[in-house]
C-alpha cells in the first residue's frame, strides 16, 4: 500500500480508480449528536469579515466589483489569489483576486462581451476579434447549424432557456479522485484509457481520443495551478487539509473554464471524513482545526462568481452557481452514510451564517440517524438554507455514490453526466394547437399549418387530438435543437476539467424539460368539465377564452385533474423518446422551473384556465397559485402522482409555508405538562 | 352514517400530535367573542359527508400521517356524537390515532342517552383537546354566551374516564389575561389526573376579516393581538395554579 494510504482499509480502490469502494471500506457512520462541533476560529471570523466587506463593496458597485477583460480564463491563466495568505487554510480563487470575475468566451463571444458591457466593462478588442474571426465559439456553431424551425421556436419562446449561448453546466467531476489518487495516477489512467480505444478510426473513436487528450492536458494544468499556490497534488493527499485542498483545486479548475448553468460539487463530505477520522485518531488535527478547514472550504465555494448578463439573471432569478453538495443518504448495504463531516458541513451555516451557496443538500432517508434528523431540522429552522431530497427514491436506481447537479438532477459521480436542455413551453404549445401553429402573441406562423380549432365551444377530444399533433412536432424540433447544441458544446466548449475526472465511458443523460404543466392541466379540465368559448380577434386567431362553470383543478388530490397531468408527462416523454439523441444519450425529462416560470408566463397568451396573458406559470410541478384549496397534503399528493419514470430528471414543487402553520413554536408549547412544570 | 361538515384540511400541524388530517364539523352553540371560525356556527350550514368519504380521503395520503392521525374540530364535534362514534370506530379498525378538539359545551351530565354514547366514544378517543375559555362562570357567559359548569364537569368526566387531555386556553388582552382567573384555571386543571399538556394560545386578529365577509359584528374590534412573550408569563401563572393544586393533593 502507498504510504499516503497508511491506516486505510484496502480493497479494489487501490488498483483501480474507484472512490466509492474507498468510501464504503473506510467511512465511519456517526450516530451521535452535534455537541462535538467547534465554533469558528478567529482566523475564520477575520476572513469572513473580509468576504462580507467585499460583498458590500460589490453591491455598492452595482453587482460586480471587478472583471477580467484581457485574459481568457483557463485553469492556469491566472496567478494565485488570496484573501489573507497567512490566515487561509484552503486557498484558490478563479482569478488572481477574490471577487474578480473571469472572462470565458468559448460559450459565445457576444455573451462574454455583453456580460462585460452591461456591467460597465469592455472586452479587449483583440480578444473580440480573435473569437469572432479565428476561433469559433459554441454559440456560433449552434447558429450555423440551426434550421428555420429551430430559430422560430427560439424567438417565439415556445422553447426557452436553451444553453446555446452560455455554458450548459450540470456536469460534476469526481473531484475527490485528485485527493485519493493524485494527478499523476489519474494521468496514467487516462493514458491507459486512450490506449484502450478501438483502432478503426470512426468519428466516435476519433472524438474520444481527442477528448481524452484534452483531459490529460487539463490534469497537467491542474497540477501546475496547484503548484502556483505552493501545493503538490501529483500524489495522494496525506491528511484532511490536503484532501480538501486537492478536491477544491479540482472544482476550481472546472469553474475557471466553465461558466455553466449549474456547477455542482458532488458528494464529498463522507469521503473527506475518512481522512478526518484518521487524523483525529493519529492526533494530526484537532476538531477545531478540522472545522476551520471546512469553514474555509465552504467560504471559497461561496466566493465562486461568473460574468453574466441581466437577461441571464432574469431567467435564473439571480446569479446562481448551484454549488450543490449532497450530504448523507444511505449505502446499499443498509448503513446510513452520515458522518461527523456531514455535521461539519452543515455547521458552516452557523459558523459563517446562512447562505444559498453552496447548496447544501441532505439526501434524506427514513433510516438516517435520529440525532442527525434533529440537527438538520434545527439548522433548517435557524437558517432556512438546507435542501432535502429523497434518497430512498433515488438510491433504487442510482446506488449510493450519486450526487445532485443543480437542484434535482441526480447522477452517479464520475460515471454519469448530463446534457442540460432547458424547457419546452407546453402551455404555448397548446395554444399553437388551437391556432394551427400561429403564435398567439406575435401572430407569426411558428408551428406547422395544421387545421385550427373551429366552432364556438372548445371540444375536449378535438383539442386533445390537435394538441397531441402539435406536441409531436414540438418534441421533434426540441430534441433536434438540443442535438445541435450538445454537439457544438462538445466541439467548441468541451468540459475537459470535469470530464478528466470521469471514467472513459460515461452514461450521458439527455435532459429535456417542460413548463406550464398546471396551466395546461387546468385548461384541459376547463375544456372537459366546464364550457370554454374561444374569443377570436379580427384575424381569426384565438386570443382569449370565456369559461363558464366550475372545473376540477390540479393540486386538490382530485383524480379528474391529476390523471390529465400524469398523462401529459407520460405522453410528452414518450414523444421525446422517439427521437435520436446525440451520443446515444439517455433521454430524461424534468418538471422543474423553479424561477423561470415567470419568464415563460410572460411570453404566453391567455389560457383557458383563466390565466391572463403574461401572468407567470406556477413553478415546476406546482398547482397554480391559489387553486389548491384542500391543504398542503392534498396539494402534495397531486404532485406525487406524476410518474417519476417519465420525469426522471426531477419534479419540483416549490412549497412556501408560514412557520406557524408548520407547528407550534417550542417556546410557547412544549407539548408535555411535566416538561412545563419542571422548567 | 353522515355528518355535517364544514371543510377538510389535509395538513394540520397545530391540532394535536404529528401531522393530522383535520375534519371541521359544522355547527356550534358557543358564540365566543374571539372565535376565528364563525362560519362554522350555523347548525344547518356545511355539507353532508359520509364517514367513508372522510376515511377514503385520509387513507389516500396515509403516509403523511405516520406520527399523526385524525382530529375532529369545528364547529363543535360533540354535537354530532353518532357521526363521531362511527368515524372513530372505523378509525380504530384501521389503527388511526383519534383526537377531538372541543369546547365541552355539548356535555349533558343528566342526559342518559347522551352519556351512554359518550361512554362508548371515549375508549375510541386517544386525545381530547379541551378549550376552556374562562374559569369564572359569569365571565364565561359574557365571553361565550354560554355557562361553563357543564364544561368543567366534562373535564372531570374525562379525567375520571382516563382520557388523555390537553387543555387549551386563549389569552385575550384585557379579557382573559387576569392573573387571578388564570391561577384559578390552573388550580382547577391541576386536579385532572389525565392532563398531558397545556397549550396557551395568544389571541390573534386574523379571524376579524371573516366577520366582515360574513357581514357580522366583531365584538373584539380594536383589541390588539396578544404579545407572544407575555403569553409565556401568563402560562407561568396557570402552571403555578397547577403546582399549587398538585402540592395540596400530594
Amino acid at each position: 500500500m502507498r504510504p499516503e494510504w497508511k491506516d486505510f482499509v484496502g480493497g479494489k480502490w487501490e488498483n483501480e480508480v474507484n472512490v466509492r469502494d474507498f468510501i464504503q471500506k473506510n467511512y465511519a457512520p456517526y450516530d451521535g449528536d452535534d455537541t462535538f462541533l467547534a465554533g469558528p476560529t478567529q482566523n475564520t471570523k477575520d476572513l469572513w469579515a473580509q468576504v462580507m466587506d467585499l460583498s458590500k463593496k460589490e453591491r455598492e458597485a452595482g453587482g460586480v466589483l471587478d472583471m477580467d477583460t484581457k485574459v481568457v480564463s483557463t485553469i492556469t491563466s491566472h496567478g494565485p489569489g488570496y484573501l489573507d495568505k497567512n490566515k487561509e487554510t484552503i486557498v484558490g480563487f478563479q482569478t488572481d483576486a477574490p471577487f474578480k470575475r473571469s472572462m470565458q468566451p468559448y460559450g459565445g463571444i457576444r455573451m462574454a462581451e455583453k456580460a462585460c458591457s452591461d456591467n460597465g466593462y469592455e472586452v479587449d478588442p483583440e480578444i473580440s476579434e480573435f473569437f469572432s474571426s479565428h476561433r469559433k465559439t459554441h454559440n456560433a456553431g449552434c447558429f450555423d447549424a440551426y434550421n428555420a424551425d429551430m430559430r422560430a421556436c427560439r424567438s417565439s419562446h415556445v422553447i426557452t432557456g436553451l444553453p446555446d449561448a452560455y455554458g450548459r453546466g450540470r456536469i460534476i467531476g469526481d473531484y475527490r479522485r485528485i485527493a485519493l489518487y493524485g494527478i499523476d495516477r489519474l494521468i496514467e489512467d487516462k493514458n491507459a484509457q486512450k490506449d484502450s480505444t478501438g483502432r478503426v478510426m470512426t468519428d466516435d473513436v476519433i472524438r474520444l481520443r481527442e477528448e481524452i487528450s484534452e483531459q490529460i492536458v487539463a490534469l497537467k494544468m491542474m497540477k501546475e495551478m496547484a503548484a502556483s499556490y505552493g501545493c503538490d497534488i501529483s500524489k495522494p493527499a496525506t491528511n484532511t487539509q490536503e484532501a480538501i485542498q486537492a478536491t477544491y483545486f479540482g472544482y476550481l479548475s472546472a469553474v475557471k473554464e466553465q461558466n455553466g448553468a449549474a456547477m455542482s460539487l458532488g458528494r464529498t463530505s463522507t469521503f473527506i471524513d475518512c481522512f478526518a477520522e484518521r487524523d483525529l485518531k493519529n492526533g494530526t488535527f484537532t476538531e477545531e482545526q478540522l472545522q476551520e478547514f471546512i469553514d474555509h472550504f465552504i467560504m471559497k465555494l461561496r466566493c465562486v462568481k461568473f460574468a453574466r448578463t441581466p437577461e441571464y439573471n432574469q431567467i435564473f432569478a439571480g446569479d446562481p452557481v448551484w454549488v450543490t453538495e449532497s450530504i448523507g443518504g444511505c449505502g446499499i448495504d443498509g448503513r446510513h452514510m452520515v458522518t461527523k463531516m456531514s455535521y461539519r458541513y452543515l455547521h458552516t451555516l452557523e459558523n459563517l451564517g446562512a447562505a444559498p451557496e453552496p447548496n447544501l443538500t441532505v439526501l434524506w432517508s427514513t433510516r438516517l440517524p435520529e440525532p442527525f434528523k434533529k440537527f438538520c431540522a434545527k439548522i433548517s429552522i435557524t437558517t432556512s438554507s438546507i435542501q432535502y431530497e429523497n434518497d430512498d427514491l433515488m438510491r433504487v436506481t442510482h446506488g449510493d455514490d450519486y450526487g445532485i447537479a443543480c437542484c434535482v438532477s441526480s447522477m452517479v459521480i464520475g460515471k454519469q453526466m448530463q446534457f442540460f436542455g432547458a424547457r419546452a413551453n407546453l402551455a404555448k404549445c397548446m395554444l399553437y394547437a388551437l391556432n394551427g401553429g400561429v403564435d398567439e402573441v406575435s401572430h407569426k406562423q411558428i408551428g406547422p399549418k395544421y387545421r385550427q380549432v373551429v366552432g364556438d365551444v372548445l371540444d375536449y377530444d378535438d383539442v386533445v387530438s390537435k394538441f397531441d399533433d402539435m406536441m409531436e412536432w414540438l418534441a421533434d424540433v426540441y430534441v433536434n435543437t438540443l442535438n445541435i447544441i450538445h454537439y457544438m458544446h462538445d466541439k467548441y466548449c468541451y468540459e475537459r476539467a470535469q470530464m478528466a475526472l470521469h471514467d472513459r465511458d460515461v452514461l450521458r443523460y439527455f435532459a429535456t424539460g417542460i413548463a406550464g404543466l398546471s396551466v395546461v392541466t387546468d385548461s384541459l379540465c376547463a375544456i372537459k368539465y366546464a364550457t370554454v368559448k374561444p374569443i377570436r380577434d379580427e384575424e381569426g386567431i384565438i386570443v382569449d377564452f370565456e369559461t363558464t362553470g366550475d372545473f376540477p383543478k390540479y393540486g386538490n388530490d382530485d383524480d379528474r385533474a391529476d390523471v390529465i397531468a400524469h398523462d401529459l408527462v407520460e405522453k410528452f416523454m414518450t414523444m421525446i423518446r422517439r427521437h435520436h439523441t446525440y451520443r446515444d444519450s439517455f433521454p430524461t425529462m424534468s418538471v422543474l422551473t423553479i424561477t423561470s416560470n415567470v419568464t415563460y408566463g410572460k411570453a404566453t397568451g391567455n389560457t383557458p384556465d383563466g390565466r391572463k396573458k403574461g401572468q407567470p406559470f406556477a413553478p415546476g410541478a406546482n398547482p397554480m397559485h391559489g387553486r389548491d384549496t384542500h391543504g398542503a397534503v392534498a396539494s402534495l399528493s397531486s404532485v406525487s402522482k406524476l410518474p417519476f419514470e417519465f420525469a426522471q430528471d426531477g419534479i419540483s414543487n416549490t412549497f412556501t409555508i408560514i412557520p406557524g402553520a408548520l407547528g407550534k413554536e417550542d417556546t410557547v408549547f412544549a407539548g408535555d405538562i411535566d416538561v412545563d412544570l419542571n422548567k | 352514517m353522515s355528518g355535517r361538515i364544514h371543510s377538510l384540511e389535509s395538513f394540520g400541524t397545530v391540532d394535536g400530535p404529528g401531522v393530522r388530517f383535520v375534519v371541521f364539523v359544522q355547527g356550534c352553540p358557543m358564540r365566543c367573542a374571539y372565535c376565528h371560525n364563525p362560519d362554522t356556527w350555523d347548525m344547518n350550514g356545511g355539507k353532508i359527508m359520509e364517514v367513508s368519504e372522510i376515511i377514503d380521503a385520509f387513507e389516500r395520503n396515509r403516509s403523511y400521517y405516520t406520527d399523526g392521525g385524525i382530529t375532529v374540530t369545528g364547529g363543535e364535534p360533540l354535537m354530532q356524537l353518532d357521526f363521531l362514534l362511527e368515524l372513530f370506530t372505523e378509525c380504530k379498525k384501521r389503527d388511526i390515532n383519534t383526537c377531538i378538539d372541543t369546547s365541552g359545551i355539548a356535555y349533558k351530565p343528566d342526559n342518559r342517552e347522551y352519556n351512554d354514547k359518550l361512554d362508548k366514544l371515549m375508549p375510541l378517543t386517544d386525545l381530547v383537546m379541551l378549550d376552556i375559555k374562562h374559569i369564572d362562570p359569569e365571565k364565561h357567559k359574557e365571553l361565550t354566551a354560554q355557562p361553563n359548569d357543564g364544561i368543567l364537569a366534562f373535564a372531570q368526566y374525562l379525567s375520571d374516564h382516563n382520557v388523555p387531555i390537553w387543555i387549551r386556553h386563549v389569552v385575550v388582552p384585557g379579557i382573559t389575561d387576569v392573573d387571578e382567573y388564570l391561577f384559578k384555571l390552573g388550580y382547577f386543571i391541576g386536579g385532572l389526573k389525565t392532563l398531558k399538556a397545556l397549550d396557551v394560545l395568544p389571541y390573534h386578529t386574523m379571524g376579524e376579516v371573516k366577520y366582515k365577509n360574513l357581514d357580522m359584528e366583531y365584538k373584539l374590534k380594536g383589541v390588539p393581538a396578544m404579545d407572544k412573550n407575555k403569553v409565556l408569563e401568563k402560562k407561568e401563572v396557570i402552571l403555578d395554579g397547577i403546582r399549587k393544586r398538585r402540592s395540596e393533593t400530594q
